[in-house]
């Protein structure tokens, strides 16, 4: 047994030359520390933006082999990432993602308005967020689905809040008016069990399905529940 | 009690080998008996005798003979336990340790311990190795192997005074403590060990690992699973040192919190374990299972302390439990759950960070300043992992990375700024209108609008698989423009209470049952 001195038990798989090509996913969770799967990380991204899917786990890699070589970060890449954690709320994805972008890199225009448009989705200045999210066009145009997102983020919230929710109240949460918001509502009420009650004088109402968050009653008493493996153990003496 | 953010573990003194008593190849009897011995214990895979040598032997010796001076070099010793390989492996793994908590390392030193890592765990990855070791000694090899990655990364970002020697042995010496490396030794360990799918069988009785400690009582070893157990702790702290909570939590998840497992076999990796799962969720906003997992640990140290006074743990045993209640203080704060916390660690807290709590709940400018305070204190020593540059002017970055981790959960405070206040009124109110609250809050309708939402976003935690659980203790819904609010009831956890009366008369019984009739 001679004495090896190792560089540091580097893998040096690549993902798809000679014989096996794996799939991203499949990297990320086999083979995560390895500075050569930077550029499959980064096609990925571009993958994500077009196809609207997502993948927080390899993303999270990218952001960390960043930080290993800054050298090698391509901010368009991150400021994608980002638009991408955006549209995954209320997961505090973004947050994640920040905690790996070095505070130089943060402090660029693109990124400054990228944590503003989260500080106001974060406490709910809807109005705010999409007057700035107007002004910041450039940015969140390349990512389809952006609005979608938002859009869905926004009625999350709403139906945590609201059993009852002023028309105009939604409105502003999801920048839908008039006859767009007329169509909206109406989708929601066929497939989402929305119901609109009119004749209300202000604003009509718009009842947000039940959920165990606006209607108490539906809570399940969960700390009545005992969990089996605590019954298992007295078994021995029931027996 | 804050302490300075830079303070090192471990006594800054001269370094050893320019001390004038110390000769390297000088072996005193005592160690001479003591190397013999732990040879020949590990050859006949005594685990106690190797265990008492290992916790005991070695401090008594280090603390009489070799206070501040290194222990005899491995070429010294090597001729009395056959020149064994591994043998040397582990001792210099002992010598660099004792070095880094007596002594500060020159930089050739930490490059020479990197080396000795690399060969250890080479030789135990290859399966070769037919050892069985404490699990004390295995976990304390993971852990200090992080720790000096952690120490090597804060001595390199402090490039101000660096001599030339210094840079060009940086410069030529740039795979050591290579967070590559690192990292990957650590993944190695898991994926050979197969610790994972080990794991995963024990569940269905098809493997026995956790019910024998992890040891091997079919003539194998258990090094290279132990080792790759811990490795998954390892990860979780390496993780949270560089800030990637998610994926730090992800390395974590084969090992079950709720039960017993190796992971507890030792307090040191138990801890370590919770310290860091509770930062890690506390980053995550899962206020929650933080706060569940620091009561827990915090009342287990609070009962079993006593008996690890002797120990050389003992000093870092406390330090953390310091730090976990600083973190509670935190958790609490941000999220009053206080049904949580049990009797004793809650009146330990209220002892440490009562007054400072009440404040930090007013979250004014003085509030945020006991924030940073808190967690300046508490949390982990974050790295910067890359490469350092050489250019000059040559400076210190080593606060960078700590400094971009306060400031991210500071933003975080402040978003929760407004929250205290809707909790006071609804901790009173059943019903209250939206006019009434936004007079009471001093803000308009529409801005007491999106401090409700934000109430609820803030307190609705979504956790890894995506579900929304709340962390609120006080919670309300809306119906138009009245806010009703929803008391909870105390549960009363009527299960619990029969299952242990239950097994409290079983034990009565027995007991009954023992006692013999004259």
């Amino acid at each position: 047994m001679g004495r090896e001195i190792s560089s540091g038990g580097q893998k040096s798989s690549s993902s798809s030359s000679a014989g096996m090509s794996y799939t991203v996913e499949q990297l990320v969770a086999v083979n995560p520390y390895n500075p050569d799967i930077l550029p499959d990380l980064e096609n990925f991204v571009n993958e994500q933006v077009s196809s609207q899917t997502y993948n927080l786990d390899a993303n999270l890699c990218l952001l960390r082999l960043y930080q290993f070589e800054p050298e090698r970060m391509s901010t368009q890449i991150v400021a994608r990432i980002l638009v991408k954690a955006l549209m995954a709320m209320p997961a505090p994805d973004f947050s994640l993602c920040l905690f790996l972008i070095p505070e130089r890199v943060q402090m660029e225009e693109q990124f400054k308005t990228l944590i503003v448009l989260s500080h106001y989705l974060e406490t709910a200045r809807f109005r705010q967020f999409w007057d700035e999210a107007a002004k910041s066009r450039h940015l969140l145009e390349v990512v389809p689905g952006f609005e979608q997102a938002i859009q869905a983020y926004a009625i999350h919230v709403l139906s945590l809040t609201y059993q009852k929710v002023p028309r105009s109240v939604l409105a502003e949460a999801i920048n839908i008016e008039g006859l767009s918001l007329d169509k909206f509502v109406e989708h929601h009420t066929a497939n989402s069990g929305w119901v609109v009650e009119k004749g209300h004088v202000k604003s009509p109402l718009i009842t947000l399905p039940s959920n165990e968050f606006n209607r108490p009653e539906l809570k399940k008493n969960t700390a009545d529940g005992v969990p089996f493996e605590h019954v298992a153990r007295i078994f021995p003496i029931l027996g | 009690m804050a302490m300075p953010y830079d303070y090192e573990d471990g006594h800054q003194q001269q370094s050893g080998p320019d001390s004038l008593s110390y000769d390297p190849s000088f072996v005193p009897d005592p160690v001479k008996s003591f190397v013999v011995h732990l040879y020949r214990h590990i050859r006949e895979k005594n685990v106690y005798e190797i265990h008492q040598m290992y916790e005991n032997s070695f401090q008594t010796l280090s603390e009489r003979m070799f206070k501040d001076v290194p222990w005899p070099s491995v070429d010294a010793v090597a001729p009395f336990v056959d020149n064994d390989h591994v043998f040397c492996l582990l001792y210099r793994e002992m010598w660099f340790r004792h070095l880094y908590a007596r002594l500060s390392p020159t930089l050739k030193q930490r490059i020479d311990s990197w080396d000795n890592y690399c060969s250890l765990f080479q030789v135990v990855l290859h399966g070769v190795v037919n050892m069985q070791l404490p699990n004390q000694w295995l976990w304390d090899m993971v852990d200090e192997f992080v720790y000096q990655f952690q120490s090597f990364c804060q001595y390199r970002a402090k490039m101000k005074n660096k001599t030339e020697q210094e840079i060009a042995l940086l410069k030529q010496f740039d795979q050591a403590w290579n967070v590559y490396g690192v990292l990957n030794f650590l993944q190695a360990l898991v994926e050979k060990s197969m610790i994972i799918q080990i794991l995963e069988q024990e569940k269905e009785g098809l493997e026995q690992f956790t019910a024998t400690d992890g040891y091997d009582y079919n003539g194998g070893s258990n090094v290279l699973k132990v080792l790759g157990y811990f490795s998954m702790i390892g990860l979780l702290r390496v993780h949270c040192l560089l800030g990637d909570y998610h994926t730090g939590l992800k390395c974590l998840l084969p090992i079950d919190l709720s039960q017993q497992g190796v992971y507890t076999s030792v307090i040191g990796s138990h801890i370590a374990t919770i310290y860091h799962y509770g930062f890690a969720n506390l980053m995550l906003r899962r206020y929650v299972d933080a706060i569940r997992e620091f009561n827990k640990i915090l009342l287990y140290i609070y009962k079993t302390k006593q008996y690890h006074q002797k120990s050389p743990q003992y000093e870092q045993i406390l330090k953390k439990n310091e730090q976990m209640y600083a973190l509670l203080a935190i958790s609490l704060s941000l999220c009053p759950q206080v049904k949580l916390v049990e009797e004793t660690v809650n009146s330990q807290l209220r002892e440490k960070y009562g007054e400072k709590m009440l404040r930090m709940q007013r979250f004014d400018d003085e509030a945020f300043a006991l924030y940073d305070e808190l967690f300046s204190y508490a949390c982990p020593k974050f790295i910067t992992p890359s490469a350092p540059s050489f250019e000059e002017p040559l400076v210190n970055y080593n606060q960078d990375a700590y400094r971009l981790q306060l400031k991210l959960f500071l933003y975080e405070v402040k978003q929760q700024q407004l929250l205290s206040g809707v909790r006071t009124f609804l901790k009173v109110y059943s019903t209250i209108s939206m006019g009434k609250l936004a007079t009471y809050l001093e803000v308009d309708e529409p801005t007491l609008r999106t401090i409700l939402l934000t109430y609820k976003h803030k307190t609705h935690a979504v956790d890894s698989d995506g579900k929304i659980s709340s962390n609120a203790d006080v919670d309300f819904y809306v119906d138009d423009d009245m806010i009703h609010v929803i008391e909870s009831k105390p549960a009363k956890r009527y299960g619990d209470y029969f299952l242990r009366q239950i097994v409290k008369l079983e034990g009565v019984m027995t007991d009954v049952d023992r006692v013999k009739l004259e």
